[in-house]
């Protein structure tokens, strides 16, 4: 602090201003600081660092929460056209401590499956890789070695979808003729029987949240058919069916406060009870199928009890008893949750997106318009603060995660984008699209960073591991790419 | 009344036979004996075609047999998986084809981006002078028969001006000057009218070349800006390289 004080001697002449920090809930720290009006987000850090009295962490602020301070105070001021005189304040937000590195080279085409790669995902920790594919077998690939590890036969027709469970010891695979099957990564073998109830293909597979359950035990599916099932993996039965959509149920979302999210055809929304399978609440709003969901705290949810910035090089299995593991996901939870409750996002075929509390109320909280075509995929970044939604009009459109307020566009591809990924650290995105080529963008400029050209045909699946080192993509041309620094 | 319904008027001003129902079964199930027995005592030429007939009857209800045995057994056609697989998000909707989502595309506007394509040059009948080049006699008394004017197809970029009728030794008509071509990608059968960027070669001259003439197998340059092609580099197709299929207006893109 004795460094402020100099500083701001020294600038005694350049005009001032009285700023109150806040933090994004609105709560003011410590009192009104006078600073010049040319400082800089570096320095506004020290300033809010001390003040804060914790470890430094690399924060970023927005005057009255709208405009970044990216140059200077001056800047935004000028902007936004605000009076000196009052005290202005300025909202911190705590980026995260750990940077991904942006994926610039693709280090191996991995082979294997003979027919398109529908699905692919990382284990929570990224130590394991699975991708599902149309020639119905589920494949494991070592990515030390970046080679195949385990072949999994056991489907009958395309595996549509695959889902890790929180703790990474099962995977769970869904395929178009309504059978689910678990696997063990370890061994490539299945684990259980196979799960069969549904009529028609499984659209979706969500797993129960680490911290409501640590031993994984259940999941629910949502089909075709309209139904949701909720399983209990162990006994391999069905524990729960939830009726009530009229049509093919197109997501099913676990959320962290024992509630199940379902989307469908039939252009609503229901929220559910997972523990006795009421029905709450109908979210109506939509005029088209309604294709995607996704809850804020879904990338919480999904890594479970392992912290990205805790990653090392080489990944590792989560180790624990389910105590800890279950006190470790609660608190990771709970932080990225914060105090508002869980908000939800719905993509539908008429181009518009709806930004809802669903715990709490029916009514929409904002319609997020802009797309020009329908829309394949939404996604809240890791801290919740973006949503990012992948369109069939080739752009990708950035949103504010709490209010729903339009950021930016971002253009590039030539034909529709299928699906996109956030790194973890919320600061990059990777998009995969029709086009065969891939795009890393930098969300801070809302600029291109990589183009990822080398799929011979439509990319179809994206994802980037949790720790942050490597992309892989799947697509058409019956190729599995891994992309790293 | 008319002279064929005496019979069924009979039937229904007197009825039928009491044991009318007995009969008609047992005659039908003597039927198979009878036609079994017709056929074993035919001769001749008669009992060539009999033959023939009732060996096709044989055949066509062998047929509808076996339709219906494979109407119940399920056959290994379901247990192949079809070709084809599309992500969840793709399954409900259908699939637009290459051909039309191109063809659609050819209403945008145009991108950047160069990406050119080698044609491998075709083997074709080189053709001669008095096919493509016709002589045109000027002078006051129609003597001199230096010029000479193209008879084929021919294209002329955007900045070409004429040069002064004394000095033009070459003269391509306006009639035959082309701006666009039709395309056909040969794999999609789909055909699309795209601009002409130029003439690369023409494998009867050089001469051919430069004017511009456009015979069967020249290799021509066209815009497939609007297609919105992507190359496995990333990079955006701009032009492309076309062989002429026949000397008119129609061409196989590569």
């Amino acid at each position: 602090s004795a460094a402020l004080i100099d500083m701001s001697m020294m600038s005694s002449d350049v005009e001032r201003l009285l700023i109150q920090f806040q933090d994004e809930a609105g709560e003011p720290l410590g009192s009104p600081f006078d600073v010049p009006l040319d400082i800089t987000p570096d320095k506004l850090q020290l300033v809010c660092n001390a003040l804060l009295q914790k470890e430094p962490v690399p924060l970023a602020f927005f005057v009255r929460g709208e405009a970044e301070v990216v140059e200077s105070l001056r800047v935004c001021v000028k902007a936004l056209g605000v009076e000196t005189e009052a005290v202005l304040p300025v909202v911190y937000q705590p980026q995260a401590v750990f940077r991904v590195r942006a994926v610039a080279r693709c280090t191996s085409s991995l082979q294997g499956h003979t027919e398109a790669v529908i699905s692919a995902a990382f284990s929570p920790t990224g130590k394991y890789l699975a991708s599902g594919s149309g020639d119905t077998t589920v494949r494991f690939w070592d990515l030390t070695t970046e080679t195949p590890q385990h072949t999994s036969r056991g489907h009958s027709h395309w595996v549509l979808t695959i889902s890790w469970s929180p703790d990474g010891r099962k995977l769970a695979s869904g395929c178009k003729n309504s059978q689910i099957c678990i696997w063990d990564p370890v061994t490539g073998q299945q684990m259980g029987k196979t799960l069969t109830g549904h009529t028609k293909w499984i659209t979706w597979i969500s797993w129960e949240p680490l911290h409501l359950n640590p031993e994984c035990r259940y999941l629910a599916s949502s089909s075709k058919d309209g139904a949701v099932r909720v399983w209990d993996v162990v006994l391999g039965r069905c524990e729960r069916i939830l009726t009530g959509h009229t049509q093919s149920v197109t997501c099913v979302k676990w959320g962290g406060d024992g509630l199940l999210y379902t989307s469908s055809q039939d252009r609503t929304i229901k929220v559910w009870r997972a523990k006795d399978g009421v029905q709450c609440r109908t979210l109506q709003g939509h005029a088209h199928w309604v294709n995607t969901l996704a809850l804020s705290t879904d990338y919480v949810l999904r890594t479970g009890a392992f912290e990205p910035a805790d990653a090392t090089i080489n990944p590792q299995d989560q180790t624990g008893t389910f105590e800890e593991l279950k006190e470790k996901a609660l608190q990771r939870y709970n932080k990225v949750r914060g105090e508002a409750p869980e908000r939800l996002v719905s993509g539908s075929d008429d181009f518009t997106l709806f930004l809802w509390n669903p715990a709490e109320d029916k009514k929409p909280l904002a319609r997020l318009t802009g797309h020009s075509a329908l829309i394949n995929e939404v996604l809240f970044s890791p801290d919740t603060r973006l949503l990012a939604s992948a369109s069939f009009d080739k752009s990708i459109k950035i949103w504010d995660g709490r209010t729903g307020k339009y950021l930016q566009s971002l253009r590039g591809h030539v034909a529709a984008v299928y699906q996109v990924a956030w790194s973890a650290d919320s600061r990059l995105m990777v998009s995969g699209s029709s086009d065969s080529t891939l795009k890393v963008w930098d969300i801070k400029t809302g600029k291109l960073h990589t183009d990822l050209p080398g799929h011979a045909d439509e990319v179809f699946a994206v994802d980037w591991s949790p720790d942050g080192q490597r992309v892989v993509s799947g697509g058409k041309d019956k190729c599995l790419r891994i992309w790293r620094r | 009344m008319p002279q064929n319904e005496h019979i069924e008027l009979h039937r229904k001003r007197h009825g039928q036979r009491l044991d009318h129902q007995e009969r008609k079964r047992k005659k039908e199930s003597r039927e198979a004996h009878e036609r079994s027995h017709k056929a074993r005592k035919m001769i001749g030429l008669k009992a060539k075609l009999y033959h023939k007939q009732r060996h096709s009857e044989k055949i066509q209800m062998k047929k509808t047999l076996k339709m219906h045995e494979q109407r119940k057994t399920k056959q290994k056609n379901d247990d192949k998986t079809p070709e084809g697989a599309v992500p969840a998000y793709l399954l409900d909707r259908e699939g637009q084809s290459r051909a039309k989502i191109l063809s659609n595309m050819i209403k945008q506007k145009r991108k950047e981006k160069a990406g050119k394509w080698e044609v491998p040059l075709p083997k074709v009948r080189a053709q001669g002078e008095t096919e493509v080049l016709k002589v045109i006699r000027t002078g006051k008394r129609q003597k001199k028969a230096w010029k000479r004017m193209v008879t084929k197809v021919c294209f002329v970029g955007d900045n070409f001006t004429r040069k002064p009728p004394k000095y033009e030794r070459f003269i391509r008509p306006m009639g035959l000057r082309f701006k666009k071509a039709h395309v056909t990608h040969p794999e999609l059968k789909a055909t699309f009218c795209l601009p002409i960027l130029g003439v690369k070669k023409n494998p009867s001259s050089p001469l051919y070349t430069t004017l511009g003439v456009i015979t069967k197998g020249t290799v021509v340059e066209v815009n497939v800006s609007e297609l919105g092609l992507v190359t496995q580099g990333g990079k955006v197709i701009w032009g492309v390289s076309v062989d002429e299929d026949k000397a008119g207006d129609h061409g196989h893109a590569d």
